[in-house]
């Protein structure tokens, strides 16, 4: 099935957010739809799906004028959109989600053979080796991107839209998740995703709308177009040079020194060294115990092993201690453990450093002031200053949580995940950040599952499998090949410096 | 500046009430009505601050009534176990006194234990407790009432009878609670903190806020109030039986929704609790003062404002 957009504007109250906007998705083709945050991209999805109607202009259907009464109209008609955020009932089996809203019966009764069946060929066609029964917050990130895709292929879906479906995935899993979408394509359907990853964009799609500002910029096929077309359009100027140079040569002090450490079912044996003015890459797959070897370092998870920082061997049980010695962890979910998003940005700013706001009440002209910095230093773009978090684009809520970690002034900055879902202009200030972070002598750890970010920011990088440090690398040793290699396992310890 | 319901709701239902009431009967404005009907919303008052900071904080607790009774019980026990060796006077009142904090602090300390250390979630802990503090106090009474030796009920009676300046010590002790807990819930830290753990615990955890620490201290303070005000509640009566504080749970977090905290945490405010308690009395006091409407229809109205002070913070988050 055809999907065409045609001269569509959208507005929220006098703001209007999309521009005469065309775009034509045509069976059998992977479109892919980029742009910074903030660009309309959502928006644009939102109304292809059926959940915002259009102020002007309109979508067509195998080129006959469509008007979808929501989401479920356009469901109906074979026009599925699939959230960035999944949208599956976590304590439901796979088999119940795909059918959700939609069950078969027997006359009364749920008919489970048959949805059984159906499932089972679902997954099978999508090469997904997920039980039917399994719940689904027992499966990985990858997974329930395939039950997603599996409930809209059991929608009948000829239209298949989706919202940053790689955000969540290491390279390997969007791997997998392409070989489907490759499938998907060769049986017809219409495909339309949008991505931060100008590499992903390049290997999957056919063609490309690049938006900017409500805007479609440039529409061009996926052959005719670079990635620095790409980023240049989406930007509007050159981001040629997106990591820094380095302005200062790493310190030899060695400020944190880690030896066995232990976080039970997560990391085993992790040992490593963080010195000053250093910038220390953890790349791995998901699921390789990254993210719980550091939240087990500053005192989030149980861990054992010896810590020292500066020689000095330390114990933390709770993070707060780890913040007094100078240690912040910054996690990679804003959303669900770093912002409270019904709140002001005020209250997030200073929620990890209340104590130095407060004598005996919290003194609000100095936390006014901290905000007014913080804006400043971290260039955080809001409409107002009393505006909820959670209405921040992804950019600008990511930069509220590195000025609420910077606040505490720690000296060791542990940041999981720096641009998760992030748009590249943003991409570039946030890698200056850390650049500046590093040039004043402070140390910084990056987790990562983009391979080009470890390998523009670190000037040494630890690769994680299955909970242990599979190698070390550093300077021309650092590479994609050799990380790759190393996270799957197909080389041994050689790495090791 | 848009005129924003949610703030002004409680309000603008408190003036409509006075201005209703003072129509309806001439003696509602009167001196002893209004003092009347202050100190007897003390009681839920005081615990009603308490439990803002329990919801804030995201979490529940139902056992506050039978806590109240079961204290009050504890603390004329206490009173008249010790009578014969210190005879009556304020020596023994401070012992009394002691005892009902004591026994808030600890009843607070153990919901927060079992809330926060034993992971149960709060209703049932807390469903758990009622029960067990109703059946204590039945069982202390054997079934009946727990009466404070006569001589002792004198020596007792200015607590909430007496004051200064005309205003009745209920009345004092409630503003000024209600005075520091505004504040600390506006402007402390553990205020701050309590709404972040309410709005999203693990945020929280991850903001190195001791999310355990500030539960528990939530319960604790409630348990004291709970304490305060069956101090100000044994000297009205003298006595304790199984039927006081019957319902004063519900009352107090109808009067935390109604002030305009959110029922599953993250945002409280202290001042809308005190005008939530006062609707609610003020709707009993206008019931019983007028002939209009039987006073048996007060927990239907109440029901009624209830469910409406729900709507309309239902309908502040749809817009935004």
């Amino acid at each position: 099935m055809k999907l065409t957009l045609s001269g569509i504007d959208r507005s929220f109250g006098d703001v209007q957010v999309l521009f005469d906007v065309d775009l034509v998705l045509n069976p059998g083709e992977v479109h892919a739809l980029i742009g910074e945050n903030g660009a309309g991209k959502s928006t644009t999805m939102k109304i292809m799906s059926g959940y915002l109607a259009p102020t002007a202009g309109q979508v067509l259907l195998d080129d006959v004028p469509a008007t979808f009464a929501g989401s479920q109209d356009a469901e109906g008609r074979g026009v599925v959109l699939i959230h960035q955020e999944f949208n599956l009932a976590e304590q439901l089996t796979v088999e119940q989600n795909v059918f959700l809203g939609h069950e078969l019966r027997r006359g009364p009764f749920l008919d489970k053979r048959a949805m059984r069946a159906r499932t089972q060929a679902l997954l099978e066609r999508l090469n997904c080796k997920v039980s039917p029964d399994a719940r689904v917050r027992d499966i990985s990130n990858p997974d329930k991107q395939m039950v997603e895709i599996a409930k809209a292929l059991g929608r009948e879906a000829r239209v298949l839209v989706m919202d940053e479906p790689t955000a969540v995935l290491t390279e390997r899993e969007a791997e997998v998740l392409f070989e489907q979408v490759d499938r998907l394509r060769a049986e017809g359907v219409a495909i339309l995703f949008t991505s931060h990853k100008l590499d992903e964009v390049k290997r999957i799609s056919d063609r490309v709308t690049v938006m900017r500002d409500g805007r479609v910029v440039a529409q061009a096929t996926t052959a005719e177009m670079s990635e620095d077309d790409m980023a240049t359009a989406m930007v509007g100027r050159d981001v040629s040079s997106l990591y820094p140079a380095r302005t200062r040569p790493v310190g030899d002090e060695v400020v944190l020194a880690v030896r066995d450490l232990n976080v039970p079912g997560h990391a085993t044996d992790v040992s490593f060294d963080l010195h000053r003015g250093e910038i220390l890459g953890i790349a791995g797959l998901i699921g390789s115990g990254r993210t719980e070897t550091m939240e087990g370092l500053v005192g989030l998870r149980t861990a054992t092993g010896r810590i020292e920082m500066h020689g000095q061997q330390v114990r933390f049980d709770r993070p707060r201690a780890a913040l007094a010695a100078g240690m912040a962890y910054l996690t990679e979910d804003r959303k669900a453990r770093g912002l409270l998003l019904a709140k002001g940005m005020r209250e997030n700013l200073t929620l990890q450093s209340l104590p130095d706001f407060t004598a005996f009440l919290i003194d609000e002209r100095a936390e006014d002031r901290a905000l007014d910095r913080a804006i400043a230093d971290f260039d955080i773009r809001a409409p107002h200053r009393k505006v909820e978090v959670g209405n921040l684009s992804g950019g600008n809520q990511q930069k509220l949580l590195l000025a609420k970690t910077m606040l505490a002034d720690p000296e060791i900055v542990i940041i999981d995940e720096p641009t998760r879902g992030i748009d590249i202009g943003t991409k570039q200030q946030i890698y200056a950040f850390i650049h500046a972070l590093v040039a004043d002598g402070k140390s910084v750890i990056v987790i990562s599952s983009e391979m080009q970010e470890v390998i523009g920011l670190a000037d040494r990088v630890l690769v994680m499998r299955q909970g242990r440090v599979a190698g070390e690398l550093t300077g021309d040793g650092i590479g994609e090949d050799r990380i790759v290699r190393l996270a799957m396992g197909l080389d041994g310890m050689r790495g090791a410096a | 500046m848009k005129l924003d319901l949610h703030v002004l709701g409680p309000i603008l239902a408190l003036v409509v009430l006075v201005l209703v009431g003072a129509a309806m009967n001439s003696n509602f404005l009167s001196a002893a009505n209004v003092t009347n009907v202050l100190s007897r919303s003390a009681f839920i008052g005081i615990i009603a601050v308490g439990m803002t900071f329990v919801i804030t904080a995201g979490g529940l607790d139902l056992s506050v009534g039978s806590m109240a009774a079961f204290i009050a019980g504890l603390m004329i026990m206490v009173m008249n176990g010790l009578l014969p060796t210190m005879g009556p006077g304020w020596p023994l009142v401070g012992v009394g006194v002691g005892a009902a904090l004591l026994a808030g602090l600890l009843a607070g300390f153990l919901n927060g234990f079992l809330v926060t250390t034993m992971r149960i979630e709060a209703f049932i802990v807390t469903l758990g407790t009622m029960g067990i503090y109703r059946s204590l106090v039945t069982w202390l009474a054997d079934g009946g009432t727990l009466s404070l030796d006569f001589g002792m009920r004198t020596v007792i009676r200015p607590i909430y009878y007496n004051g200064i300046l005309g205003i009745s010590w209920p009345i004092i002790v409630f503003a000024l609670v209600a005075i520091a807990g505004e504040t600390i819930m506006r402007r402390g830290a553990f205020g701050r903190h309590a709404a972040a753990v309410g709005s999203n615990d693990q945020v929280a955890r991850y903001s190195s806020v001791d999310v355990n620490r500030v539960r528990m201290l939530t319960y604790v303070f409630l348990g004291l109030l709970v304490g305060i005000a069956t101090i100000m509640y044994v000297p009205r009566l003298g006595s304790a039986s199984s039927s006081t504080g019957v319902l004063w749970e519900l009352e107090a977090i109808a009067a935390v929704i109604i002030g305009g905290t959110m029922l599953k945490g993250g945002f409280g405010r202290v001042w809308g609790t005190v005008i939530g308690v006062l609707i609610l009395s003020l709707i009993d006091n206008i019931l019983n003062l007028t002939d209009g409407v039987s006073p048996y229809l007060n927990g239907a109205i109440q029901g009624v404002i209830i469910i409406l002070a729900v709507i309309l913070q239902r309908e502040r988050k749809a817009e935004g």
